[in-house]
Order: C-alpha cells, then structure tokens, then sequence
C-alpha cells in the first residue's frame, strides 16, 4: 500500500440510551490509502456510523472517541463542526443511498455543482460553471448542458447518483466515502455508476471508501474488505480472497447468499455466536 | 436499575396478553410525557379546571355568583374577597370559580361536535377520492371561507345570544380544517401496505376506515383540538364579551372582562382576574397539545 | 391456479403491462423478474385485485375474476409485501393483525387459528402481544406472511419479499416460503430484481421490460446461460459479478 490517506484506530461511537449506553462501534481500525476500500456487513453492524463518524456527521447526542482518526496529516478528533465543514467536499466527499436528500430540491444541479466549487475553490462565477460542466462530463453525462439545467426531481436514480459524484469529487478530494451507493438502482444502472466512481478514484489516485451490505458488490469492485459485525470489524482480507474468508459470520454470510450457478434445496441460515465479537488474526 | 414488580410487568417485551401489551404501550408514553415538564405543567393546567369545575360548590357558595351587594362594589382583593367585588358588589372569586364550569363545557361540547363532523367528512373523502372527496371538499371549502369570528358572530346574533348558541356558532365554524386534517393523513394512508393487505383480505371500507385508518388519525386531530382549544376559549370569551355568548348574571370569563372594561384603570382586578384565568387555561391546553404531540410523533416510536 | 389471458393494464392514461398471457401450476413456484418500472408488481396487484386490468382476463383457481371481487374470492390469493415496515399497522399488537382476517372472513376457531399460523412462520407465543416496532425486520416479514396464510389461501404472491431484509435473514425467510410451498402445496408467485433469489425458489421464471413478458424460461436454463433474449442476457449480465 502507497501513502496513507486516512487512518482509523480504535474508533469508538456510544449513543446514550433509557437501558443504558448502546455501543454503535466498539474500537475499529484501518488505513485507507489509494486504493479501494469495501466495508460490508448487516443492518446494524456499525458500517454506516463508521462513514458518518468519519464525516462529523453523526447526531450531537452520540459520545466518538478514537486513539486516531487522521485525514492526512489533519487530526479529525475533537474537530468542531466549522472545522469539518471545510473538510467536506474540499477534502473528503460521501456519496449517499438516496441522491434526492442529498440535492436542494429548489435549485437546478449544476448550480449546487459549481456552488461547492465556488464555496471551497473560490475561482469565481465563470470557472466554476465551467468546471462543472466538465465534472458532468467526465462521469459521462451525455448533454451536460441539458443536465446543469435539471432540478433533481427531473433526474433518474442513476442520474442523480452521477451528479452526486460529480458534485462530491468537483472540489477535487483526497477521500470519497460511498454508503450504499448503488442499492437503490437497478443491477444495469449500478454497474455504470460503479464503474464511474471507479474510473473517476482511479484517475484522481483517490482513496475509496465502499460501504455497502452487498458481498457480491464489494467483492467484485474493492481492492480489500472490511467485513463488520456488531460495531467491530471482525474480518479484513483482500477482497480476491474473500472466497477463502475464514471467519465463521463472513462465512455464514456467504453461504446464506442464493447462487445462480449452484442452486442449494435450502440455504445454510447463520447461527450467531457470542465468540464472533473476537476477531481472526 | 432493572425494573421490578407491576413496573417489570408494564415495561416487559412479551407481554403475555394484549391487555399487558397495550398496558405497557400507555405506560411507556405517559413515561415520555412526564419526562416533559411544559407538557405536564399543561396537563397539570387542565386537570385543575376540571377539578375546580367538578368541585366549584365546595369551594365557593353558589348563591355568591349572583348575589349583589351594592355597598361592597368593586373591593379590592381582601381576606374576605380574595380576587375583589365587581361592580354589583359580587364576589370574583365565586364566579371565577364557577366560571370554569362554563369554560369547561363549552371546550367539551365544541370537541364533542367538531371531532364526528371533522372525521365524518375528512376519512371518507380522503379514502373514496373521486366525487365523493370533491363534494364533502367543496363543502368544507365553503366553510373555510368565511371569517371564523364574523360568522360565528352572524349565527350567534341569528340564532340568539346565549351558551349554546355561542358552541354551535363556534363548533360550525371550527370544523373545516379537522376535515381537511383527516383527510390528508388519510391520502396518506390509504396506500400504505398495511391498508392493502386488509383490503385484500376482503374488509369493507367501513371497517377499513375504523381499524385502519381511524387509530392513526385521531392523534393528530386531537392534538390539533387540544391546541385549537385556546382559540376556542378565546372565541368564547370573545363573544362574551360582545355580549353574544353567555349572557349576565351568568359567570363567563369572557363577559366577565368586559363587564370590567370600564373601571379597568381603577379597579384592575374586576378583568384582570378573569383575563388571568382565560390566559392560564388557554395557555395549559397549548403546552398539554406540545406535549401530546411529542408523544405521538411517529419520528419517536 | 393462476391463469392470465393476454391482460393489460393501464396507469394513468398509459398502458404499464401490455398482453400479459402466462399459467401458473397448482403447487408451482413462478418468478417474474424485471428492473423497477418493468410492470412486474403491477402484475402482482392485478392478480390480488388490488389493479382491475384494463383488458384481458384472471382467472384464479379456475374462476374468472370479476373487477370487485367477492369475499370469497379476496380468500384464493394474498400477498406479501416488500417492506416489513410499511405492511404491518403500526398500531396493532401482532395478535389484532392475525385476528382481522379471522373476523372479516368469519372464521371459526380464531384463537387455534393465530396460534397453529405463527408457529407454521417460526413465531411464537412471545410475539404475540408485541406491536410492530418491537420486532425485527426479519420477525416483522414472518408476520406478514402469517397474515397471508391464516386464511389458508391457494394462492401467494410475493412482492420483493427480501429485498429489504438483510442475507441472512432472506435466507431464512426463503426457506420458510419454500417449506410452506411443499408441505401446503401452495402456489407462489415470486416478483424480484434479483435473479438469485428468483432462480432460489421458482423453477419456472417470466423475464418482463417495458410492460412485456419477453422470455419465460427456467432457474436450471437461465443458471446456464441459455437464454434466447438480448434483455434476457444483458439482465443475467447485469446480475453476476
């Protein structure tokens, strides 16, 4: 692995509750470099809390704490919420499930494309526009000049999801963090915009960041996996070799997966394990 | 701290019936509500008027309201008089008292109108669509468009001053927007999937309207009526104050206060002391609506 | 059991099925799959009557479906929803969900009824008297399918059954579907995007675009890549990583 782009350590999120405190991440680590990242795992897990507690995104009642948790050479830890604001976008952008919360409904795309350019790059009206026409381009976008024109509601679900690309990567990042980008689109549509955000973190030598539920999706798209259970990553292995895993809930999680090419009269159900909270070395 | 005994019982996850479970329900809102102090001081507001007014003969002598003592005329607050005399000597703390009963039966009567004509007209619009939403709709739109207050001025001058002229007034003129309410929550619902599934088990649209539909309206409207209550009291007062709702010797606070209207920079307390008490009460009814809606957020459940 | 003859169905001025003609053995597990906007689950709704077709005939059991159905007749089909949340009252205890269907068909024997049609989905006594939002999404679906089934219908549909649930839980609730399928010999009629899952549990799969059924092949055919239409292809293209 290259240059670390961003690095986790013993990441920890508790929301307090009525029963007491809920542990929502209990101590995770990796390092992300330029490469591609895939976290999976089930509702529940801590996956998407992992991508939201990276971005300073999480409700203000939820306790993080973290030995490290470093954007480059910047410290995330302790940062208040002017702080993470000019990180997002300028250095690190989320692409999320739904781009129709994500977009002002009330203004057309291209405008909140060149808004984040003229927000983080200040190089005026003109440039902007211009840089986001060619962002529009770029994760292929046939008549980008028809598109800057759109209101998010006028734009389909893959539509939408390049334009959140494209306004995510428009201020140029070192990290893109992508939670379940895909989930909500059609297997066809899907596999275009993946293979955009791949192209585009390819091109930019950006570290991606895959959250997703999807073993097939993660499997066949990263370079490594995280695999989450019960706010701890219990399993992390190059994403070729995921075959192999050898933990018993990644197993199970595998196994559990209907096949097409081999069709089972039952499917193995996961029987959890209270020993699963152990990671594999 | 684990909870022990009837609480471990109410607060279970496997009740053991559905008295248990909906037991539990009640107690687990009732917890998030007193959690709320604005909502229970509200609570707390509107439980004390339906005391005063259950109890008014015990704490003042009836015959006080209307008995005249000319010579003891507008007393300031004493031992003897703890809120004054007015200006026909009688005692405000009597009527203030006695008061709440009127207050009290107009809020209950205006809800008792307003709710089955609000939900009678709104579900089945919202649930049938087609002519059956656009002529209870236009009906409703016919309503709204007359000034609130103008019109129940109109009815109570057409009909006749008096108590229950002044509700009619008030309650034909309150119903449109619970119409309206219910049938947007019930647009809302009618293709949920829940709905669906009944339908498909072959419910009529009756009961659909009752089990289905109804349960999930009625907190929003009775939200709405407990916040809407402060400005039904008001318009009451109002009326009574024009001399259109309840009429002397009866103890109205709104008439109260205009009866006070002259000698207000003299003698304060004779419509400060009624005005106090439409304030407070209006004022409960509004923080005990915050309150219920908070508890009744689907957000929260 | 389910017969449609060269049925469409119109949706706001538009034609969204067009000539739907397909058969469903009894017993027989059938997939129709699609990408959003295909008119697979308008076909669903169509066959539990929830969509009176604007041409076209639906016979169930070997009766013609008229355009209001009979009480009788809601009994021959029910169906299952996509999200566990949205399917079940959020109101009502489990137990109300179960009872309605029991009243509005004036079953006998409710109480033995509820109880013998939560065991049969692997519920029990303990989440009974639960309300919705203190079940998990898994336990949530389960119910809904008890619902269904406590009428005894010969008939299931299922509308993306597992598309909201989590794998390991699909993988229960496929077996579950596919236990009831062979021991009441109940008909289902699968809707999904996910070949997979389809293939999983049906052996005979309906491939629909833009209102049409373009190829009905089988899971063993489509698991080998036979397939005779280019949508059929790109679809199963699509579906593999």
């Amino acid at each position: 692995m290259s240059e670390i782009l961003l690095e986790v350590a013993d990441l920890r999120v508790t929301y307090p509750g009525e029963g007491g405190d809920f542990a929502a991440l209990r101590g995770i680590g990796f390092a992300l470099g330029r490469e591609r990242l895939g976290i999976v795992g089930e509702s529940g897990s801590g996956k998407s809390t992992a991508g939201r507690a990276i971005m300073g995104l999480l409700p203000p009642s939820a306790r993080v704490g973290a030995e490290v948790l470093r954007l480059g050479e910047t410290d995330l830890r302790g940062l208040d919420e002017a702080g993470f604001r000019r990180l997002r976008g300028r250095r690190i952008g989320m692409v999320l499930q739904d781009p129709k919360y994500a977009l002002n409904p009330l203004l057309r795309v291209g405008e909140q494309i060149a808004e984040t350019h003229r927000t983080h790059l200040r190089q005026g009206r003109r440039a902007a526009r211009q840089a986001a026409l060619a962002m529009l381009e770029s994760v292929h976008i046939r008549d980008p000049a028809r598109v800057y024109r759109a209101f998010p509601h006028e734009l389909s679900g893959g539509m939408g999801q390049r334009v959140m690309i494209a306004m995510m990567l428009i201020a140029g990042p070192e990290v893109l963090i992508a939670d379940e980008p895909t989930s909500a689109l059609d297997a066809s549509v899907q596999r275009q915009v993946l293979a955009i955000l791949d192209e585009q973190v390819r091109a930019r030598g950006m570290g991606l960041l895959l959250i997703s539920h999807n073993l097939h999706l993660v499997r066949a798209f990263c370079d490594r996996v995280l695999v989450m259970y019960a706010g701890r990553v219990v399993e992390s292995c190059r994403a070729s070799e995921l075959a192999a895993a050898r933990h018993p809930y990644t197993r199970g999680l595998l196994a559990a997966l209907p096949d097409l090419a081999h069709r089972r009269a039952r499917l193995p159900v996961l029987a959890r394990d209270p020993d699963w909270l152990e990671p594999v070395r | 701290m684990k909870p022990v005994g009837w609480q471990a019982w109410l607060l279970t996850e496997t009740p053991g019936g559905r008295a248990q479970a909906r037991a539990g329900r009640w107690y687990r809102n009732l917890r998030r509500f007193a959690r709320n102090p604005l909502a229970m001081s509200g609570l707390f507001v509107v439980l004390a008027l339906i005391a005063v007014a259950l109890a008014a003969p015990l704490l003042a002598p009836a015959r006080a309201v209307v008995l005249q003592a000319l010579p003891d005329r507008l007393l300031p607050p004493s031992l003897a008089h703890p809120f004054g005399t007015d200006e026909l000597g009688r005692d405000l703390y009597a009527r203030v008292v006695f008061g709440a009963r009127i207050t009290l039966s107009i809020v209950a009567m205006v809800a008792l109108i307003v709710l089955p004509i609000g939900l009678g007209i709104g579900l089945p619009a919202g649930y049938f669509g087609g002519w059956i939403d656009l002529v209870l709709m236009r009906l409703t739109d016919i309503f709204l468009a007359f000034p609130r207050l103008i019109l129940a001025l109109a009815f109570a001058a057409a009909l006749g001053p008096g108590i229950r002229n002044a509700v009619i007034a008030i309650a034909l003129t309150a119903w449109p927007p619970y119409a309206r309410l219910a049938r947007a929550e019930t647009l809302s619902l009618r293709a949920r999937e829940f709905v669906l599934a009944a339908e498909l088990q072959g419910a009529s649209a009756w009961r659909i309207l009752r089990t289905q539909i109804l349960p999930l309206c009625l907190p929003s409207v009775i939200i709405r009526l407990t916040l809407d209550m402060a400005g039904i009291i008001l318009t009451a007062a109002g009326l009574g104050f024009l001399g259109l709702g309840a009429q002397p010797p009866s103890p109205e606070w709104g008439a109260m206060v205009a009866s006070g209207r002259d000698v207000l920079l003299d003698q304060w307390w004779v419509a400060t002391i009624p005005g106090l008490a439409i304030f407070v009460v209006s004022l409960g009814f509004n923080l005990l609506g915050d309150g219920l809606r908070e508890i009744f957020d689907p957000r929260a459940a | 059991m389910i017969e449609l003859h060269d049925v469409s169905i119109a949706y706001g001025g538009r034609d969204v099925v067009r000539g739907v003609s397909l058969s469903v053995a009894a017993g027989e597990a059938f997939g129709l799959v699609g990408e959003s906007g295909s008119g697979k689950s308008t076909i669903l709704r169509a066959i539990a009557g929830l969509a009176p077709p604007r041409a076209g005939h639906i016979r169930l059991a070997g009766q013609e479906m008229p355009r209001r159905r009979t009480r009788a007749q809601r009994m021959l089909a029910q169906m299952v929803f996509q999200d566990p949340y949205g399917s079940l009252h959020p109101a009502q205890l489990v137990d109300q969900s179960l009872q309605d269907p029991v009243a509005i068909q004036r079953l006998d024997d409710g109480e033995g009824r509820i109880a013998r049609a939560l065991a049969e989905v692997g519920l029990g006594p303990a989440q009974r008297f639960r309300f919705p939002h203190q079940l998990s999404g898994g336990q949530r679906q389960r119910v809904a399918i008890a619902r269904a089934l406590i009428l005894a219908p010969p008939v299931l549909l299922l509308d993306e059954p597992t598309s909201a649930l989590d794998v390991s839980v699909q993988a229960a609730i496929l077996n579950l579907l596919d236990r009831l399928r062979r021991e009441r010999g109940l008909t289902l009629l699968l809707v999904s995007h996910d070949l997979a899952v389809v293939a999983h549990l049906c052996a005979r799969i309906a491939v629909m675009t833009e209102g049409e059924i373009v190829e009905t092949t089988t899971a063993a055919h489509l698991a080998a890549g036979e397939v005779t239409h280019p949508y059929t292809r790109a679809l199963l293209e699509a579906n593999r990583f």
